[in-house]
């Protein structure tokens, strides 16, 4: 392998796909491949990213179905080699569908789809997705979600606060998540999970770049 | 084989906000409903299944709901099971 390769994947009904392509792509010269949902195949990517969309419609429950396909069986390897996976927004909801996150997204509070721009505190930087030499330690990222409350029982956020896998917060709860939590880590630190999109924020020219660390971080071993 | 129809009921576990629910129950309020107390919204999953009995029947249904129809983080289900 010569370069560096980040596996996108594609689910019938994933619409973030292509801009976390471009945005990896475009903005940070990272290579990509995208991988349909059908493909086990993962020996020629090194990061993988579940991206945003409605996987399946949603039917059932976000991410309900997107767990069976076979790429999401063949992660469990690529998840325990070590190497890295994002889920963002959708892709979040099919990592705790999966069960490689803890807990699970279900219908904001107000019952709302929200799309804004959200500020969110870095509370962990296991895993280093976040860790910008400790100079910023809040971010702006935007939010484009119906269901995205982060709920999740008090033994398991007690695990989650203990062993510092939540990486984010809101700053303002816009969801009802428990905990305001907007984004966490397996405790490998190899597995984020987050509902704003970074994707979305790689460029001044579209409101910020925020998210270019993330992303970036893709490489990191 | 013996075919029976299967009644899942899935239920956001009483501790977890229902948004849908609440929302449902003020539109009853506001059609002058009186005397709700609460409203939660569930699904209802129909299935047909063929087995060699009813407990092999329930074995599959419970798998079913383990790890698709319910997500036992958020949800609890029953279900009803009738002989065809």
């Amino acid at each position: 392998m010569d370069y560096f390769t980040v596996g996108v994947v594609v689910f019938p009904g994933s619409n973030c796909d292509r801009d976390v392509s471009w945005a990896l792509e475009g903005c940070l010269d990272i290579r990509t491949k995208y991988l349909w949902h059908e493909s086990s195949d993962l020996s020629d990517v090194d990061a993988i990213v579940l991206p945003g969309g409605f996987s399946y419609g949603d039917y059932l429950r976000c991410g309900a179905i997107a767990r069976f396909s076979p790429l999401i069986n063949a992660l469990d390897d690529f998840v325990k080699s070590g190497r890295r996976v994002l889920g963002i927004c959708n892709g979040f909801q099919i990592l705790t569908e999966a069960g490689f996150l803890p807990g699970a997204l279900t219908s904001n509070k107000n019952l709302n789809f929200i799309c804004d721009d959200v500020e969110l505190d870095i509370v962990s930087s296991k895993g280093g997705w976040f860790n910008d030499g400790g100079k910023k330690q809040t971010i702006k990222l935007p939010i484009a979600h119906g269901e995205g409350r982060y709920h999740c029982d008090s033994d398991t956020l007690k695990k989650l606060v203990d062993n510092e896998l939540i990486a984010l917060r809101y700053k303002k709860n816009p969801n009802g998540s428990s905990f305001d939590i907007a984004g966490i880590t397996n405790e490998k630190g190899n597995v984020l999970g987050l509902m704003p999109h970074p994707e979305r924020a790689c460029d001044e020219a579209i409101g910020g770049t925020d998210g270019l660390f993330t992303l970036k971080s893709l490489i990191l071993k | 084989m013996d075919q029976f129809a299967v009644k899942v009921f899935v239920r956001l576990r009483p501790s977890v906000l229902d948004p849908a629910g609440e929302a449902t129950k003020s539109a009853s309020i506001k059609l002058g409903a009186e005397g709700i107390k609460s409203l939660r919204i569930g699904k209802m999953i129909e299935v047909k299944i063929e087995g060699n009995g009813e407990n092999e029947v329930r074995e599959k249904i419970d798998l079913l709901c383990d790890r698709l129809f319910a997500n036992t983080v958020i949800e609890d289900y029953e279900y009803s099971l009738e002989k065809l």
